[in-house]
């Protein structure tokens, strides 16, 4: 693999995280428990997909194909995505939601601030204004996380819950597969497991702060960074694509 | 052919559809103008990187050079340096204050620095007797608050 094809694998790999994630986190639109936070976190999709956007035209672009976004977010089965298993996990209930968001957060805001230092002008571009976004992605999660496993018995069960169960999907976060090990190695993007203690620190105070406990390291699933993904990525696409698939080529 | 400084008085017609009062110019996105033999560059920066009115401005640039007779022009976006409520001039801030939005506090408030909130007035009574309601509003680039003053709902433009 030589340099261009691993900024191609990473800027798609950026660009699928934040489309499947804010597409998971678009299904809240019209559902979520009040009103302001239906608005929240339909803007927080919206930030995640046009950061997607950014990402999928560039990396059609170091690709030479002359693939556009919408080919590449509308016409790629789940084994041509790259995103993080943590990503399409289904939503859940709201506590599984949030969750997911901290998680992820935790994780997006330090490897941002890393890229907004990139030497590639192009990622370092993208980053500096997602990072921006992202501060208030992370503060929102935190604060809810909190409420929730410091809130009532009801709520800190489901918190706990939804931390046991997403917390096998974190591990892949910090493994770098070859595209990164090669774009770290040349100073593009930071080496992930650089972000662990960030993440660790970010993670381990809010949970203090919401009395929740942190679940041991144990079995971590990992396969979504190389296009073997959980069962969900392929129904959600399925619902995601079906237009384009239908209507090949159709504008809004 | 019209200058640069021409053209970009030309675009002061361009709005942001979100908030009709105020030109992209003075919002910031508007970056940079310039003509080299007969072709017109406009450079324009996205507030988000979600931002739906960013389309709707671009075109609104590319139609109103049209209009003035102006064929020969290209449109750009860039991302770098990113976009910061602190180019919002201070002719767009009162605007926006006159059409009910709180202007953004600057970042380099120190009390934005230290992680403290600058206290925010309302733009219907002025109290700054204010609670934040959500951090996410109407659109990306606003936050919910409510007066307790005068018991209105009103929108910031968050700091970004």
């Amino acid at each position: 693999m030589n340099q261009q094809e691993a900024l191609f694998r990473f800027a798609l790999r950026m660009g699928d995280n934040a489309l499947v994630l804010g597409h998971r986190i678009s299904e809240w639109c019209g559902h979520a428990p009040a009103l302001e936070e239906d608005i929240a976190q339909t803007n927080i999709a919206l930030d995640l997909i046009g950061q997607a956007r950014n990402y999928l035209t560039y990396a059609g672009e170091v690709e030479g194909k002359g693939r556009k976004e919408d080919d590449l977010a509308y016409l790629r089965d789940s084994r041509e995505y790259i995103n993080a298993l943590i990503t399409e996990q289904p939503k859940g209930d709201f506590a599984h939601t949030i969750v997911r968001s901290f998680l992820w957060d935790a994780f997006h805001r330090p490897l941002l601030n890393a890229l907004a230092n990139s030497s590639d002008e192009r990622l370092k571009g993208i980053a500096e204004k997602a990072v921006k976004e992202v501060a208030y992605h992370l503060r929102h999660s935190s604060e809810w996380l909190i409420r929730f496993g410091d809130g009532t018995e009801e709520s800190h069960r489901r918190a706990q819950t939804a931390l046991d169960e997403l917390w096998r999907f974190t591990g892949e976060l910090f493994e770098a597969d070859e595209a990164e090990q090669i774009l770290a190695k040349e100073g593009v993007i930071p080496p992930l497991e650089s972000l662990k203690a960030e993440w660790n620190a970010t993670v381990d105070r809010v949970l203090a702060e919401a009395t929740l406990k942190r679940p041991s390291e144990g079995w971590m699933a990992s396969g979504g960074k190389k296009g073997v993904h959980t069962e969900h990525l392929s129904l959600m696409l399925a619902e995601m694509q079906t237009l384009q698939r239908s209507y090949p080529g159709v504008e809004w | 052919m019209p200058s640069a400084a021409e053209i970009e008085q030309l675009l002061e017609v361009v709005k942001d559809p979100e908030i009709p009062v105020i030109s992209i110019r003075e919002l910031g996105v508007l970056r940079e103008v310039s003509v080299n033999n007969g072709e017109v560059e406009v450079t324009i920066t996205p507030t988000y990187s979600g931002c739906p009115a960013m389309d709707f401005m671009r075109l609104e640039v590319e139609r109103t050079l049209k209009q003035a007779g102006i064929g020969n022009f290209q449109v750009k976006q860039v991302l770098s340096p990113a976009w910061t409520t602190d180019w919002i001039n201070e002719e767009g801030r009162r605007k926006l204050l006159e059409f009910g939005i709180a202007p953004p506090p600057h970042s380099a408030d120190i009390r934005t620095l230290k992680g403290e909130a600058p206290p925010i007035a309302c733009p219907q009574c002025g109290s700054t007797d204010t609670a934040l309601v959500s951090h996410f509003g109407s659109t990306a680039c606003k936050a919910l608050y409510k007066c307790n003053a005068c018991k209105e709902p009103f929108d910031l433009f968050k700091c970004h």
